[in-house]
């Protein structure tokens, strides 16, 4: 099991559009993925799962992944947040 | 079995004539029979098909929208798919099965309390994506009552578009080179169906009442008439003929009219005017510009807040500014800023439910209150601006306090790009809508702190003779021609001129042959229209000496009646026909 933490600096936080990306990154791995904003805990692969974390600009949000392809998951999607989503929205 | 041609009478909303095939618009009626669940497996199998289905339908839109380029829309539809193949809808279903529910059922309900769990998020852009959750579900329930889908996206093949009513949001969901003509059983003149017609140039009939359309199944063969006002359904070979060629004679005028396109606005003694072109996005810069505007009098801004789940950003919205810019070259464009309301909101601003949306929260004042969604706005069009022609203006001001509010937050947004080292247009001019009778009786101060007006005669008319514009029951009332609006425009350019400044019009009176004689006479600097009405708009200036407009003008505003003031026009008009037909 890996974890990164990282903050969400994108206007719109883990929102609509970047939240889609985030799952779709989340969906093509095999590792199970969770995504940890405070006390709430939220399934990466659920993108309902994820906007009820309510992951707003500004907020510290820890990425944990379990199994086979855990490294590479982790790698992929911390890119995508650091990367403010490619200015998606 | 051959069917009787039937004809409906309606308002004639938008001209033109044009034949083909019904599509019936009509959110679905999701009525979930009641039976006792099947075995837990079976309900899931079916749960599952379901599912697979909607991806399918998903999908297919998706590629629909991708391919007009509308990427907004085709990110909410990968959303609805990552949302119909979400655990937390499933692990929702399946303990609703378990509760001994049918498949509807448990579909139904899940969907509701993923639904209710969205809309309760503090953060008004997660509560937004309630709609999403609820078309989902409405979606997977559709499919599981094997009902086919008669929305917006059912639209495959070119057709007049047959609805009780259309919003704004509806309009937007259907593929626009698929819509032939709109017909609805309610509405008016100045119901957005209506102005969207116009605006597209396509013919519309609208407030045909709903028993004409209970006789109008899907896919039967329509004549829809939009300059008669008129709805024929299986028309008989003889009435397709006769429209045939009404619509051939009706091509041949526009023929004629045609050679004004190039032509500038010049009354027979050479009081020169502009026309310019209402628009709402660079697709229709491009036929302003075939059509001859010579300016853009409006361009809207809502159709961007309307398309997308969340605002536009800054960079979204200067990028569709710019387009029109240079879609319209070296001409000046007009941009408002936002001018939305409780009657068609986007699902990212949270409204209350209004009484009165149209006296309620709306344009100006939801934009002086949610200061950040404004300046983003502002920012992005003074940076559309660097190196073109454009000009700002706020809707729906009523007061100069409101004027001053936003001209400081204008000041804000222009600090903010010097700081942030961004090239933006520095001279642009900003100017009102004039629409509310608060802002005509206080032109005189409200022209000294801006640099000209644009009077938005739809909402002027709505706001003096107190008529709400998609209220049928009150359509006759709602009269442009009325004196008193008449008089509300004379006041206001007056005011401007005596600044030494302009005045321009926007709203559907400028394009209304009936009133552009008078307008002229009062002295009208700026005529915009949609696009399609401009040759004529420039054929019929070119028949007045500006002399004859004023005492045209001068004629009109002495009679008590709007009634009397079409007949006046009526007569003037049909005379400047059969001269030029000499």
């Amino acid at each position: 099991m890996q974890e990164i933490s990282i903050i969400v600096h994108n206007k719109v936080g883990l929102h609509a559009r970047p939240a889609a990306l985030f799952v779709q990154i989340a969906m093509a791995h095999q590792s199970g993925i969770t995504v940890i904003k405070g006390e709430k805990t939220g399934n990466a692969k659920s993108i309902l799962s994820i906007l009820a974390l309510g992951v707003n600009q500004d907020d510290k949000i820890t990425i944990r992944a379990d199994g086979p392809d855990e490294a590479g998951a982790l790698e992929k999607l911390a890119k995508l947040v650091a990367e403010d989503f490619g200015e998606c929205g | 079995m051959r069917v009787s041609e039937r004809i409906y009478k309606g308002i004639a909303a938008s001209e033109g004539i044009v034949l083909g095939p019904a599509f019936l618009f009509q959110p679905v009626d999701l009525k979930i029979p009641i039976r006792a669940a099947a075995p837990i497996e079976q309900e899931l199998k079916r749960f599952e098909e379901a599912c697979k289905s909607a991806g399918q339908e998903l999908d297919a839109l998706k590629s629909d929208v991708t391919r007009r380029a509308d990427e907004g829309t085709a990110a909410i539809f990968e959303a609805h798919q990552l949302m119909v193949a979400d655990p937390m809808l499933a692990d929702s279903v399946r303990s609703h099965l378990e509760a001994g529910d049918t498949i509807e059922t448990a579909v139904q309900a899940a969907s509701q309390e993923l639904t209710t769990m969205l809309a309760s998020m503090d953060n008004a852009l997660f509560a937004a994506r309630e709609a999403d959750m609820r078309d989902v579900g409405r979606r997977l329930l559709r499919i599981l009552l094997g009902i086919p889908d008669t929305s917006a996206d059912g639209l495959k093949q070119p057709a007049i578009i047959v609805a009780q009513d259309l919003t704004p949001s509806d309009t937007t969901k259907f593929r626009p080179d698929l819509v032939l003509g709109f017909c609805t059983a309610t509405g008016g003149l100045t119901s957005h169906v209506a102005i969207l017609a116009r605006t597209l140039g396509l013919p519309a009939v609208v407030g045909l009442g709903e028993e004409a359309l209970s006789h109008i199944p899907d896919s039967s063969s329509l004549i829809l008439d939009g300059t008669r006002g008129e709805l024929v359904a299986d028309p008989k070979a003889s009435t397709v003929k006769r429209y045939e060629a009404m619509k051939q004679k009706a091509a041949a005028r526009m023929e004629s009219i045609r050679a004004f396109i190039n032509k500038e606005a010049v009354t027979a003694d050479g009081h020169r005017v502009e026309i310019g072109a209402n628009i709402g996005d660079a697709n229709s810069a491009g036929e302003a510009v075939r059509y001859g505007a010579e300016g853009v009098g409006l361009l809207r801004t809502e159709f961007l807040y309307l398309q997308n789940t969340t605002p536009p950003s800054e960079e979204q919205q200067m990028d569709a500014y710019r387009r029109v810019l240079e879609a319209m070259g070296d001409r000046p464009v007009i941009i408002r800023t936002l001018d939305i309301g409780g009657d068609k909101p986007p699902a990212y601003l949270k409204f209350d439910k209004e009484l009165n949306p149209f006296l309620g929260w709306r344009a100006i004042r939801i934009c002086l209150d949610d200061r950040e969604l404004f300046k983003t706005q502002l920012r992005a069009i003074l940076r559309a601006a660097a190196g073109h022609r454009a000009l700002l203006m706020y809707p729906m001001i009523s007061s100069v306090e409101e004027l001053r509010a936003a001209n400081a937050l204008l000041a804000d947004a222009r600090k903010e790009l010097e700081s942030a080292g961004f090239p933006f247009g520095s001279n642009l001019p900003v100017g009102i809508m004039v629409e509310t009778p608060a802002a005509a009786m206080l032109a005189d101060p409200l022209i000294r702190e801006c640099d000209f007006f644009s009077l938005g005669t739809n909402d002027l008319t709505q706001y003096t003779l107190a008529v709400d514009r998609t209220n049928e029951r009150v359509a006759p009332l709602f009269q442009p021609l009325h004196p008193a609006v008449l008089m509300l425009i004379k006041r206001t350019i007056e005011a401007a001129h005596q600044q030494g400044k302009w005045v321009g019009m926007c709203g559907e009176l400028a394009g209304m042959q009936k009133a552009i004689p008078i307008l002229l006479g009062l002295g009208l600097d700026e005529f915009s229209m949609a696009p399609r009405s401009i040759p004529e708009a420039k054929w019929l200036v070119s028949r007045f000496k500006i002399a004859r407009a004023r005492e045209i003008a001068e004629q009109a505003l002495n009679l008590p009646t709007a009634g009397e003031i079409e007949e006046l026009m009526t007569g003037i008009l049909n005379e400047a026909r059969s001269e030029s037909k000499k």
